[in-house]
């Protein structure tokens, strides 16, 4: 019994993990159409920055609490350099976006290898997130995931009252729903989507500081990331944020449990399996926006 | 755009990434015409050595350590007159944690730079993928890793432990501490694999049980699960073949989970010194080692080592047991070849046998005939400063067997 729970516990945490990485993708890959290869290496800028304000700031909880802030806005900095530079001169292209954000990915990586050099760095966590929880029966909850887990929840809530609620929230809905009709009402579509493209990229800046937490940073931690992220915003529904938050539960409980009855790769090929399946069955994903839209 | 269209560019994204991972492993040089070998450029009055390590790279948290030693052992025997009269200079190549191209830059340091050996590798997926490209061209590595034994190159120099050197002594030192079962955790690929063979095979000899049996990807950072089976298991102790920065996550959720050395001793022999400071003291302090050389090995060999290494690459360096190995095995090559009186290969081989060094762990023999190294194995446990004191040891060297050959209970490996 503590095992399934311990299991169960574990499988959020991993759907944590997903989720914040998924987030901000969910944003531009979501809800602009935009496929950006480089998101991946916005979340390596995150981690890095993490690193970085540590060298400076000594005590490890303060340094995580300025590195969330800051990680978001230098995220979200470069991917605004990203848009405004590149991707918004190739809009009706999306081919040629796939490849250059690509090569921008690349040019990230061994930017990041020069400045940080090529071993993995590490980073200190707070003593209060290195502990655990401890429940009757046994069962332990490791803090820092508990952190993640709040983290990612947060962001989700944040996100959808920022969409629901706000005035840019309701432009990007509306650019979203409608570019053109948007544009005739006066709404600047390209101001929205550059702010869309901060967000979404300053998401994956806070999941590079979380996912210090769980292990090393490293020049090619983006790469390794960036298909669990695609997969679960394309599971979980274009133009959807709820989608990308039930998918990512649902994966990481369901390699949670496979890994604990097989083994870690017979799990991975198991959820793979599954997301193929489904999406024969679903191929627009779990939830899908309407529109009217002739696009 | 529609979202047909979307998930249609999505699937090229897929493909392309895909594409790129395939060229990585279909790289690899398949030049199957050098048969007779290539003979080193030994005409000038330098000496070329390859160095082949990986740079960048999950791996290169403890292999930029190996080219640091070597290159130390190179400088020594540079500033006291080089071998057979001949200054070496080293060529480094980047391996890249990347196991074809380990194979490229081999054949790229044997056939286009014609040095007279390579000093390298660390994981044995790596030494598999260089070792045909050695042996069709009957030129010298040296490898300075522990390693999972069963395998014998006539052109490989193995510096580091075998089995018996290493693990048998690890899990000899568990059972004597009472250690009745215990739990498997490694990476994903040839050494854990074997050495996990081995340890299976010795616990049926030896009454105990191995409660489980895990493996993760090379650069996996995901252990919520592992380490809930782990706990979950009971076991007495974890015997530990994750390498690279996989342990780094491994003993981050271990400590999260509440395990502790105290409660569930974990027994490494991937972590050294360098990676006890990669990883943080916080999570290992009072966790087990096993290998045969620590910084802490007392003896004048090991002080001069030190304080030299230490001189070149500053203070606060630890030294570990692969880099000794790897700068011992510069030196057993110059010895060889000073004793052969000649670079060629084969003339340095048949002059192998017997050849001694004081090295920072104690004097080291290399026997001819499996051209590994007789070692003392020591067991060591991670102290508060990121330093390992060792807690026990063989007495004296043992003689390497690689298939061991005189353990019964191993009969049934290959």
């Amino acid at each position: 019994m503590t095992v399934l729970f311990g299991q169960l516990f574990t499988g959020i945490s991993i759907g944590a993990v997903l989720l914040l990485i998924a987030l901000g993708l969910a944003l531009t890959f979501g809800q602009m159409n935009v496929i950006n290869m480089a998101h991946g290496e916005f979340i390596m800028a995150g981690a890095y920055t993490t690193y970085v304000l540590q060298q400076s700031i000594t005590g490890a909880g303060l340094s995580l609490a300025v590195a969330l802030p800051v990680a978001f806005v230098v995220a979200g900095t470069m991917g605004v350099l990203l848009e405004v530079l590149l991707i918004r001169r190739l809009y009706a292209r999306p081919l040629d976006t796939l490849l250059v954000t690509w090569g921008v990915s690349l040019i990230l990586q061994q930017l990041a290898r020069d400045i940080f050099g090529s071993p993995n760095v590490q980073t200190r966590a707070p003593e209060l997130l290195t502990g655990n929880v401890a429940l009757p029966g046994g069962l332990t909850i490791a803090n820092n995931r508990l952190f993640i887990l709040a983290l990612a929840l947060a962001a989700v809530a944040a996100l959808t009252l920022a969409l629901r609620l706000t005035p840019l929230g309701r432009r990007i809905r509306a650019v979203v729903q409608n570019r053109d009709l948007a544009a005739v009402s006066g709404i600047a579509t390209s101001r929205v989507d550059r702010t869309t493209f901060f967000l979404g990229s300053g998401l994956a800046g806070l999941a590079g500081v979380a996912l210090t937490l769980l292990g090393p940073i490293g020049p090619t931690m983006g790469t390794n990331l960036i298909i669990d992220a695609f997969l679960v915003v394309v599971v979980g529904g274009i133009g959807q944020l709820k989608g990308s938050v039930i998918v990512a539960f649902a994966l990481g409980v369901l390699q949670a449990t496979g890994e604990y009855l097989t083994t870690l790769s017979v799990a991975k090929v198991i959820v793979f399996v599954a997301i193929v399946a489904f999406l024969q069955w679903r191929p627009q994903g779990l939830f899908t926006l309407r529109t009217r839209s002739l696009a | 755009m529609s979202l047909f269209r979307g998930r249609r560019i999505l699937a090229g994204a897929m493909t392309l990434v895909a594409a790129a991972a395939m060229t990585a492993c279909g790289s690899k040089t398949t030049d199957e015409g050098g048969a007779t070998g290539v003979t080193a450029d030994v005409s000038g009055d330098t000496v070329k050595v390859g160095l082949l390590n990986s740079l960048s790279g999950t791996m290169a948290i403890s292999e930029v350590t190996v080219r640091d030693s070597i290159m130390l052992a190179v400088d020594e025997i540079n500033a006291a007159g080089g071998v057979l009269g001949k200054k070496i200079q080293p060529v480094g190549e980047d391996g890249a944690s990347d196991w074809p191209t380990f194979a490229e830059k081999a054949e790229k340091l044997i056939s286009e730079d014609r040095v007279a050996a390579v000093f390298g590798c660390w994981t044995s997926a790596s030494r598999k993928a260089v070792k045909p490209v050695f042996e069709k061209n009957k030129a010298l590595l040296f490898y300075p890793v522990q390693y999972e034994g069963l395998e014998q190159s006539p052109y490989i120099f193995y510096t580091g432990a075998t089995t018996n050197q290493q693990i048998v002594p690890g899990l000899d030192y568990l059972k004597s501490q009472g250690v009745k079962s215990v739990y498997l955790v490694g990476s994903d690929y040839v050494f854990p694999r074997t050495a996990n063979k081995i340890i299976k095979a010795y616990a049926t000899a030896n009454g105990m049980t191995v409660l489980g049996e895990d493996y993760a990807p090379l650069g996996s950072t995901e252990f919520g699960t592992i380490v809930n089976k782990v706990k979950s298991s009971g076991a007495d102790a974890v015997f530990n073949t994750l390498n690279g920065d996989s342990n780094v996550a491994f003993f981050k959720e271990y400590k999260s989970a509440g395990l502790s050395a105290a409660a569930m001793p974990v027994v490494s022999v991937s972590i050294a010194e360098e990676e006890v400071k990669g990883i943080g003291t916080q999570y290992l302090e009072g966790q087990l080692t096993a290998w045969n050389y620590y910084q802490t090995t007392p003896g004048a060999a090991n002080s001069k080592f030190v304080a030299a290494y230490k001189a070149k690459y500053g203070a606060d360096k630890p030294t570990s047991d692969p880099m000794e190995a790897a700068y011992v095995g510069v030196h057993l090559w110059k010895a060889m070849v000073e004793k052969a009186g000649a670079f060629d290969v084969e003339k340095v081989r048949s002059a192998s046998d017997g050849i001694t060094f004081d090295a920072p762990e104690g004097l080291v023999t290399v026997d001819g005939k499996t051209q590994h190294i007789a070692k003392t194995a020591r067991i060591g446990k991670i102290g508060a400063d990121g330093l390992i004191t060792e807690v026990w040891n063989s007495g004296k060297p043992v003689a390497p067997d690689p298939y061991l050959k005189t353990y019964p209970w191993a009969s049934g490996l290959s």
